[in-house]
């Protein structure tokens, strides 16, 4: 049993942690988040760099690297706040290659691996989506109504109206688009999994950078003549933010490891990861705020940034209570599969 | 990343599954046929071991282990588990005595006492905490002084509490303080006490669960011969580090299985109740079996990452602060599933709702691992107390 990532999947992070830490720096996120952008520069810049396509096939233009790969660019970005529509992109790109037909995938992978498409993907509810990540920039969404059925839909065909959200880093929409509208996807879609072992790993880079930052600031602030952080009361907080970040790494690895090696456990554990990150991501992100105190309320301190992606993150796809009830008709079927055997 | 085990790993794992669908130690005695006939029964399961050459498979060959690796023995106490079998009625002896040995013991020692261990002729209990000396085990105010009149012989006075087994025990990991003038980590010494003396009296500490697991020692001028400190006069605190550390791994594994075992009895009573469908408690079930999940991948990937990488992570301090959350957690939903008949006393729902609440306690407070937590693994600062 091994959880290290191999020496190639270690230099993909090093590589990403470095031109993150330089690219996507907080100020540079302020600005775009200030001016409602996307950094396109960057985003050009990782298109080059082939990441859009890590795990997208390589006859279709992709690297035709794993899930594992691909959570380790998520968590990457996630750390670092990027405001670029990759996620919402890499997700859309996994369920078109799980659920698409041959024409779907060779007609839009391409251009997802390539960068030139922005995807967007959302659960919707008869043809309607409230909140799309990345739907103001995207050429093709993916709607996933709760069914399981799933359709592409271009711009042209859906009604798709820009719109505020929390998470200024990256665009938004709301997407309407009728039963008549944009082509089903062949296979249902059992490749949500996947989608959310993506969104996990984001939550869980939200939910390392935000505890980081919280460990630096309250060794840094005094008050009564000692670091806040010697007192128990904050100490043991940031210990809970440190074993829910752990929970949701480790549930979040383990989805990504099935999804590559395991797919039949892909459905439960991914249904784990995303629960475990959901929580963490908003456990972690609050205790933040609180434990910088006041100023952990201003706009003019980082920490709101990790905050409002991870209450974006933390929804998407399904909330942990969701997931939660997911899982546990997961643990029914099988309790009535031993029963009867 | 591969979360299977290697053709090795599976073969040591079936080998010892088939060793155990062969060997059962037979039912637990009744709790009314009392503490010594269930001691009984955990001592004939350990010889049983013993003779299969399974008492303690992380031992070296030459000590008469199998030389396991951290992995194979991780697998042997879940499997362990999975078994229901009991914990060896030396398990004291072979978790943590025999391996401390092994680091600090000279060779006489080594030879004297490991072999007895492992055949669980001699069982070992465990003399560290004192009434006032807790998560502050430094503190501890039992005393070794040299006789004046036969100068190779201790003489030790003082109290110590929680020490399982200690009616049945021949040897006695101590921890004593031989000089009081030092700072408080450095004037205290390993022993290894006989308990066969009348200098030492044993009173049974009656817990929460009506039985006495554990018992109170009292020591009145017990004697030590020299040949009996471990790793030298002073060294006592890097010594009891040692046991300590042992402590807190292995025996993880069987409990983290035993918490699946629980949780899927709990589970298929609510299936059979119809309560999985209900979604209050479906979200609780749910959210157990996700920590029970994530505390077993925790556990594997502190174990394998030390293994494998040399760098042990965090996940040693949170695995078992979660567990012992969860386990409590789990046997509360168990009440709720089942209702009021769970709390019949004798059942096993009632006997680990009340077991459950030393476990947030006992091996490390949750409160101590916190901050060891914090300040360790968090790099925080420790707020400094009166010495």
């Amino acid at each position: 049993m091994d959880f290290g990532l191999t020496d190639d999947q270690r230099d993909i992070q090093r590589t990403a942690r470095d031109l993150l830490a330089e690219r996507s720096t907080f100020a540079r996120v302020r600005e775009h988040a200030e001016a409602h952008t996307t950094d396109t520069a960057l985003w050009r810049e990782l298109c080059e760099l082939g990441w859009p396509g890590i795990a997208i096939a390589e006859e279709h233009g992709g690297q035709g690297l794993g899930v594992i790969e691909l959570s380790i660019l998520c968590e990457e970005l996630g750390r670092a706040m990027a405001p670029v529509p990759f996620l919402a992109s890499a997700m859309a790109a996994c369920v078109i290659e799980q659920a698409g037909s041959p024409e779907q995938r060779e007609r839009w992978l391409p251009g997802l691996a390539s960068g030139e498409t922005i995807g967007a993907l959302a659960g919707a509810s008869d043809g309607s989506a409230g909140l799309v990540v990345s739907g103001a920039e995207a050429g093709v969404i993916v709607l996933v109504e709760d069914d399981g059925a799933g359709r592409i839909v271009t711009p042209g065909e859906a009604e798709v109206s820009p719109l505020d959200a929390i998470d200024p880093t990256r665009s938004a929409a709301r997407v309407e688009a009728d039963s008549t509208v944009g082509e089903p996807l062949e296979h249902g879609c059992p490749g949500l999994g996947r989608a959310l072992v993506a969104v996990s790993a984001e939550l869980v880079g939200v939910s390392e950078r935000a505890l980081e930052m919280t460990v630096e600031y309250v060794k840094d602030r005094k008050q009564f003549g000692v670091p806040v952080g010697a007192f128990e009361a904050v100490s043991h907080r940031c210990a809970q933010m440190l074993l829910d970040t752990e929970k949701a790494r480790s549930a979040t690895a383990q989805a990504a490891w099935s999804a590559d090696a395991h797919p039949e456990g892909l459905a439960e554990a991914a249904a784990m990861a995303k629960a475990a990150a959901s929580d963490a991501g908003r456990e972690v992100t609050q205790g933040a705020i609180q434990m910088h105190g006041g100023i952990g309320f201003t706009w003019e301190a980082d920490v709101h940034w990790l905050y409002k992606r991870a209450q974006i993150d933390s929804v998407l796809l399904g909330g942990a209570s969701r997931h939660r009830a997911r899982l546990a008709e997961i643990l029914a079927d099988r309790v009535s599969a031993s029963a009867a055997a | 990343m591969d979360l299977t085990f290697n053709e090795q790993e599976s073969a040591f794992r079936d080998e010892l599954r088939a060793w155990l669908a062969d060997n059962q130690p037979g039912a637990k005695p009744p709790a009314d046929a009392g503490d010594d006939a269930q001691f009984k029964w955990r001592r004939d399961w350990q010889r049983r071991m013993y003779e299969a050459g399974w008492a303690a498979p992380a031992w070296p060959r030459e000590y008469g282990g199998r030389g396991a690796s951290q992995t194979e023995s991780a697998i042997y106490f879940e499997e362990m588990g999975r078994a229901r079998v009991p914990f060896a009625a030396n398990t004291l002896g072979l978790l943590l005595g025999g391996p401390t040995l092994m680091v600090w013991g000279t060779d006489e020692q080594k030879e004297r006492y490991l072999p007895p261990i492992l055949s669980a002729e001699e069982i070992w209990c465990q003399g560290f905490s004192e009434p006032e000396a807790g998560s502050d085990l430094a503190s501890l105010k039992t005393k070794a002084v040299k006789d004046p009149t036969h100068p190779d012989e201790w003489l030790v006075t003082g109290q110590k509490v929680w020490t399982s087994g200690a009616q049945y025990a021949k040897w006695c990991m101590l921890v004593a303080r031989t000089d009081g003038e030092v700072a408080k980590h450095k004037g205290l010494t390993y022993f290894l006490m006989d308990m066969e003396q009348e200098q030492v009296q044993i009173r049974p500490l009656r817990q929460i669960t009506g039985e006495a697991e554990f018992n109170e020692l009292f020591i009145e001028e017990a004697r030590i011969p020299d040949a009996n400190v471990v790793g030298g006069v002073g060294n006592g605190w890097k010594v009891a580090l040692t046991t300590l550390m042992n402590e807190r791994a292995g025996l993880g594994f069987a409990l983290q299985v035993r918490l699946r075992q629980l949780l899927d009895d709990v589970i298929a009573a609510a299936g059979e109740k119809g309560l999985l469908e209900n979604p209050l408690y479906a979200d609780k079930i749910a959210e157990l079996h996700i920590r029970c999940e994530t505390i077993r991948l925790l556990a594997w990937k502190g174990l394998t990452d030390s293994e494998r990488y040399g760098q042990p992570g965090p996940e040693g301090s949170l695995v078992k602060w979660l567990w012992s959350d969860t386990n409590q957690r789990a046997t509360q939903l168990a009440a709720d599933v089942i209702g009021p008949e769970a709390l019949t006393s004798g059942t096993l729902w009632s006997y680990e709702l009340m077991r459950s609440r030393g476990n947030t306690i006992e091996g490390g407070t949750t409160e101590v691992l916190k901050n060891i937590v914090a300040e360790r693994v968090l790099g925080l600062p420790r707020l400094k107390v009166a010495a």
